[in-house]
């Protein structure tokens, strides 16, 4: 297994690594690589065969040539005789074409393999991180999985598109053109031989050096991501503070790093690929003077001293493809290392491992010695127990900061409990089938995420299945349909990134909308309301008490307007429930709840 | 919204390609002496059968040893002098390249950073990053040794050919005419290519957007548990760019099929028309030869051209896709001759302003409809209106985020127009609905719009803004005021979040404060508290407060309420209460509050008649 100080995301940034770290990535990539593609074995066996096949045919060329000149031009020379010549350049038109035709082929081939393992990669990493558990979003940024999803799976895209190709054909090439040498002439295979030895010296130093400087590449690379993804997020801020000039200083600092790290691997390569290029002419120099003498003796006909050299020249050609090649799989063996180190990353919240079903919740949750803290030592909530029978409406109230999102959020299992557990009718949420878990619970969170596309969709994600009344009625049901109605496209306009084009209150009453569309045992409404205007809310209010008729429910606000409509009322004051009763009671009472009331009494008009 | 509007007259590819010129021009001659040093490489190997031809035709014709030796060593110093041609290109061309790509770079975020929040509101943020990252690595690429080899190969080609003609003009002919195809072929290629080149690298913006969204958005998928669901739609977008992928790859098979073919055909021809001159003896054997080494080594340039052209669509595209960005007019510019305010007082003025978002269908009256409003100095106006009304539009046009599409706004009597947008920001600080932390300490956050602050002063500030606030936890912090927070930082509470905006705008000490709905996320004590204290900075600072409660309302000296995009009352809040029916609307829930009442007390009631009957019944 991976030594722990690199597994998962851990010391993705370092640039220190042991022998034994780095060669625990290298393996973990591999892996990673291996299982892309072994499902398509079969299909890379058929790429290769193709190629194989197609290389050989243009590998003859030189031979048929040199056939040509040294049968054919006697024949023709001493006895008139066309044949020879013929036959021969037939011969070479028909590997040609074939050679050609079946390249073609191989191209095509090549990139449905390696399109198909980037959708692959592309959906593992996708659904990885979605079921990866808040806490791990919480510090590995949003930029940082884009540039895993971006500009890592571009460099992997690289080696697959070129890489692939060069390297399996640029191989065969210099297998069989080596073949035919030795075939030809021995001796000359010999003087290759002998050139092998610098060439893989110069390949290892290129590899050693290589590797540290790529991974510094995707660190550069990914920085720069996280700093242009938070610009934009936020540019409203950015520009109403005028963060402009500070940012520009800061991200090209970042495209500083970048370009000198890439600058840095350039350069190794610059010395690599000259050193292949003078390797090769040497040989060909080697490779013509053994020959030559030989000629001159007699020994080797002038013919095979042609295709000769022009197979030890042919021999080097592909070697600079190759060093590309073998460019591109250091910069994607690096992004490899980071992607796997994503998909090693477990969830801090698993799936159970024998789930346990509850076709249909009653909606009866509690909470049994719980204890949460979101980082050790800072606890948030300390030990506490709690039962919220089936049915019951809760109004969670309290001071900012003092725990109600915590509370809500472990209802509907964002983190697991540090202690003790969370159940719903009886089952440990953490056993319970996640089916099962989001059916029953949902949760409108304080933040009312649109994503791009319509309303109507927006809507239907609380149930992708909806038909198009349903989702009009759960509009109707929250009061959102007048303001969709009226806009430019109804249900089918496009609400922007983030929902941006419509306003917060209207962002609100979507998101209501799709709990309502939902229809959970459980709901939780962490300030669902606050961006609403009066009537608004007092239109959700109504729609809340039909809806929550029947189901447990848990509201997080502010204005307690909403306490109207629950049955029991809780107060929280720093991660402790500090009250605990029905509104009639704690407001007759002199508790903190009833002060807290008579003072949002005062605050009405 | 995927923008692909584009340019309405297409350039051509040569064209596109010069518009980066400008950002290369530092870099123009070591381009070129990187494109001489390629050329050199290439000649010296062009060279290369030459020495051969003579090797053959001289010392091993006449058996003369001693000649042999200086020709290997010519091919030798050949060869050497190839290597290090190669090596002085990349030594010219790379470093530049890699600067040039910087460039491009800042530029580009300099220029999404000018542009207005109208832009931002169109464009998928997943576009720009491809722009900015794969798009921009691209055009290095090219410039680094794409056209230095598209360049230099066809030089080499045309060089390489007339060596051919030199060895025998009737073959060189036959070379040439049979590489007329490929020439051809390259035309139909560059019209099939370049469509979906583009269409390719849109895709692949699409898809960083709905990586983005995904993760952005993963509290609301994890709560509804739709992972599996968004994966779906996500894979469908994978697939649609699958496709697209192998549309380029059958196009970049077809011009391979020409550019390997074609050679080939021109190889067999010369090989027949070669060795029958042979015998005819109009050709030595030496010749001949040469002819072949010659022709081998235009192979690869020739076939080189196939993936030399693919890129240059590639880069084309890329280049019109960064500039598509860098292109766009800033509606929201500063003025040439900025005014500067010399005494700011903080009256803020809206005349008969209009505005209307770009996608707004014609048919549709304008959002703000001609808004007067005039907030004197020093006042506290509170916005009041439904949702949906405009009241965030309305603020965000006084820091000129949007521009009015009609009437003006004036501070202190000038048109905020007439002033540079830095200093305009500078008299106008905002608090926005949704509270944007950068990833950075909670003293930087907060400290945003004092850039030049330092020592004590910034502490002081800091200190106030935070009482102000009432964001005190922020000191409880585990690193205190340095702790991290943001999106690389520690999570906040909502109302911890807000309090810290509230504290960012309050520090940034402007003439007007803006608050858009700045109390939402706070329990009502914490909201007095705050109340409390804004208050005092109120009595000095213009401000324009969005609010959705009466608690918020009293702060306020007036209310303005915004109905139907005009200003329809301005007033004191009981003045309103007691005269609009409107303001009643939005704004009163006592009477909401009365109905409650009696059902409650009803219910009371209820109970208590229940507990007295089972009394009675025991
Ligand atoms: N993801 C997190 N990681 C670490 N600490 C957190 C995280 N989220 C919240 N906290 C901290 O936990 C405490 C409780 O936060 P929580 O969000 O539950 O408050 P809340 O009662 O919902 O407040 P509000 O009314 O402001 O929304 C706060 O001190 C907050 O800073
Ligand atoms: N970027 C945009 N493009 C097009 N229309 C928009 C855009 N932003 C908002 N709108 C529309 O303009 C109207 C006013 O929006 P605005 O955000 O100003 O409302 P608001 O008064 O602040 O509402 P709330 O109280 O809900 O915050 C809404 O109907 C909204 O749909
Ligand atoms: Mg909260
Ligand atoms: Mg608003």
């Amino acid at each position: 297994m991976t030594p722990r100080t690199v597994e998962g995301v851990q010391g993705e940034e370092r640039d220190d690594l042991t022998k034994e770290e780095s060669r625990a990535l290298r393996r973990r990539s591999l892996r990673l690589l291996g299982s892309l593609l072994h499902p398509l074995r079969w299909q890379v066996v058929l790429t290769m065969l193709v190629i194989v096949v197609s290389t050989a045919g243009r590998v003859a060329g030189p031979a048929l040539i040199a056939l040509g000149i040294n049968e054919g031009l006697p024949a023709l020379v001493d006895e008139q005789d066309w044949m020879p010549i013929a036959l021969i350049v037939a011969a070479y038109l028909v590997t040609g074409a074939i050679g050609a035709v079946l390249i073609a082929w191989y191209q095509v081939l090549a990139a449905r393999v390696s399109q198909a393992i980037l959708i692959d990669l592309r959906k593992r990493v996708f659904l990885h991180t979605q079921r990866l558990s808040l806490e791990f979003h919480e510090s590995y940024t949003s930029g940082k999985i884009i540039a895993r999803q971006t500009s890592d799976l571009d460099s992997i895209r690289e080696l697959l598109d070129a890489g692939l190709n060069n390297l399996v054909q640029g191989l065969l090439y210099m297998v069989f053109t080596a073949v035919a040498l030795v075939l030809l002439d021995p001796v000359s295979g010999l003087v290759l031989a002998v050139a092998l030895v610098p060439l893989a010296a110069l390949t290892r130093w290129f590899q050693v050096r290589s590797q540290k400087l790529y991974r510094a590449t995707r660190v550069a690379s990914a920085r720069l991501i996280v700093q242009f993804v938070e610009t934009m997020t936020g540019i409203r801020a950015v520009q109403a503070f005028r963060k402009e000039k500070r940012n520009e200083r800061e991200f090209a600092q970042l495209t500083e790093d970048y370009r000198y790290a890439n600058t840095k691997v350039i350069q190794l390569f610059g010395t690599y690929d000259p050193g292949l290029v003078l390797i090769g002419n040497m040989t060909v120099a080697a490779v013509l003077l053994v020959g030559g003498f030989r000629v001159i003796d007699g020994a080797l006909a002038v013919g095979s001293l042609l295709a000769i050299v022009l197979y030890a020249r042919r021999f080097f050609d592909p070697a600079e493809e190759m060093a590309e090649v073998y460019n591109s799989y250091q910069s994607a063996s690096a992004a490899l290392e980071k992607i796997s180190g994503v998909l090693e990353e477990r969830p801090s919240v698993p799936d159970p491992i024998k789930p346990v079903d509850l076709w249909k919740a009653k909606g009866h949750v509690r909470f049994d010695e719980v204890e949460f803290a979101y980082t050790s030592g800072r606890v948030v909530l300390p030990g506490f127990t709690l039962d919220i029978p089936a049915g019951q409406t809760i109004a969670l109230v309290g001071s900012t900061g003092a725990g109600k999102s915590t509370l809500a959020k472990l209802i509907a299992r964002f983190y697991d409990p540090s202690d003790g557990r969370v159940t719903l009718d009886g089952v440990d949420l953490r056993d319970l089938h996640p089916k099962d878990l989001r059916r029953a619970i949902v949760m409108v969170t304080q933040e009312a995420y649109l994503f791009s596309g319509t309303v109507a969709e927006n809507i239907a994600l609380g149930k992708p299945d909806a038909t198009q009344q349903e989702i009009v009625a759960a509009a109707k049901a929250v009061g959102a349909h007048e303001f969709i109605a009226a806009l430019p496209d109804g249900y089918d306009t496009d609400v922007n990134k983030r929902g941006g084009r419509v306003s917060a209150g209207q962002r609100q009453l979507v998101s209501f909308a799709r709990a309502f569309l939902a229809d959970p045992a459980v709901l939780i409404l962490d300030e669902a309301t606050a961006s609403l205007d009066i009537p608004s809310e007092r239109l959700v209010q109504e729609a809340l008490q039909t809806l929550l008729a029947d189901r447990t429910a848990v509201i997080i606000a502010h204005r307690l307007s909403t306490v109207a409509i629950a049955d029991r009322v809780l107060v929280m004051e720093h991660g402790r429930i500090v009250e605990d009763g029905s509104p009639a009671e704690l407001i007759g009472g002199e508790g903190r709840f009833a002060q807290l009331h008579a003072a949002w009494r005062d605050s009405l008009v | 919204m995927t923008s692909r509007t584009r340019e309405n007259k297409k350039l051509s590819t040569a064209r596109t390609l010069m518009r980066v010129y400008p950002f290369a021009k530092s870099a123009r001659n070591r381009i070129i002496l990187g494109g001489v040093s390629a050329l050199l490489a290439g000649v010296v190997a062009l060279a290369i059968p030459l020495v051969l031809q003579w090797i053959v035709d001289g010392p091993m014709r006449s058996g003369d040893v001693s000649r042999l030796w200086p020709a290997v060593l010519i091919v030798l110093a050949l060869g050497v002098a190839e290597a290090v041609f190669i090596a002085l290109r990349r030594l010219f061309v790379l470093t530049p390249s890699t600067h040039i790509e910087a460039d491009m770079r800042n530029a580009f975020y300099r220029k999404l950073q000018d542009l207005p929040v109208a832009f931002h509101d169109r464009w998928q943020s997943g576009q720009l990053l491809s722009r900015v990252i794969s798009d921009l690595s691209l055009i290095r690429r090219y410039i680094a040794f794409g056209i230095v080899l598209l360049v230099v190969n066809i030089v080499t080609i045309v060089i390489g050919t007339a060596v051919l003609f030199y060895w025998h003009p009737l073959l060189g002919v036959v070379f040439l005419v049979s590489c007329i195809p490929v020439w051809i072929y390259g035309y139909v290629f560059e019209q099939r290519y370049s469509k979906v080149a583009r269409l390719s690298q849109d895709q692949q913006g699409d898809l960083a957007t709905a990586v983005e969204e995904s993760v952005h958005g993963i509290r609301v998928l994890k709560a509804f548990g739709r992972g599996k669901f968004s994966l779906q739609k996500f894979a469908k977008q994978a697939e649609t760019l699958r496709g697209t992928e192998i549309e380029k790859a059958k196009a970049i098979a077809g011009i391979w099929l020409w550019l390997l073919l074609v050679p080939d055909i021109a190889f067999a021809l010369c090989l027949l028309g070669g060795v029958w001159l042979a015998a005819a003896d109009q050709l030595t054997v030496g010749q001949l030869f040469a002819f072949f080494a010659t022709a081998a080594i235009l192979r690869w340039p020739i076939e080189s051209i196939g993936f030399l052209l693919s890129m240059t669509f590639l880069t084309r595209t890329a280049i019109d896709r960064f500039f598509e960005v860098m292109d766009t007019e800033n509606t929201v510019t500063d003025p040439e001759n900025p005014v500067s305010l010399g005494t700011r007082e903080g009256r803020l003025v809206f005349e008969d302003v209009h505005f209307r978002y770009q996608d707004s269908p014609a048919q549709f009256p304008d959002l703000l409809d001609g808004i007067r409003l005039e907030i004197e100095p020093g006042e506290t106006m509170a916005l009041v209106g439904l949702t949906g009304s405009g009241k965030s539009t309305l603020t965000a046009l006084t820091t000129r985020l949007y521009d009015v599409t009609g009437g003006r706004i004036t501070l202190d009597g000038v048109d905020i127009r007439d002033m540079t947008r830095e200093e305009l920001r500078t008299h106008i600080a905002m608090a926005f609905e949704d509270a944007t932390l950068f990833s950075a300490s909670v003293r930087d956050n907060v400290l945003l719009g004092r850039p030049g602050l330092e020592g004590e002063e910034a502490q002081r500030v800091l200190d106030e803004a935070l009482d102000i606030a009432q964001a005190g936890f922020a000191r409880e912090l585990p690193d205190g005021l340095d702790t991290l927070i943001g999106e690389e930082g520690l999570s906040l509470s909502g109302g911890q979040r807000q309090r810290l905006a509230l504290a960012r705008a309050v520090a940034a000490n402007p003439a007007v404060l803006v608050l858009d709905d700045p109390l939402s996320a706070l329990d009502v004590d914490t909201e007095a508290l705050v109340e409390a204290a804004l208050r005092r900075v109120l009595t000095t600072t213009t401000a324009l407060i969005v609010a959705h409660r009466p608690s918020t309302v009293t702060l306020a000296d007036r209310v303005a309420l915004l109905e139907n995009g005009r200003i329809t009352a301005v007033g004191r809040h009981s003045e309103l209460l007691a005269t609009n029916e409107h303001y009643r609307y939005v704004l009163s829930s006592l009477e909401d509050e009365e109905a409650r009442e009696r059902r409650e007390s009803e219910r009371e009631e209820r109970q208590l008649s229940r507990d007295a009957e089972r009394t009675v019944g025991r």
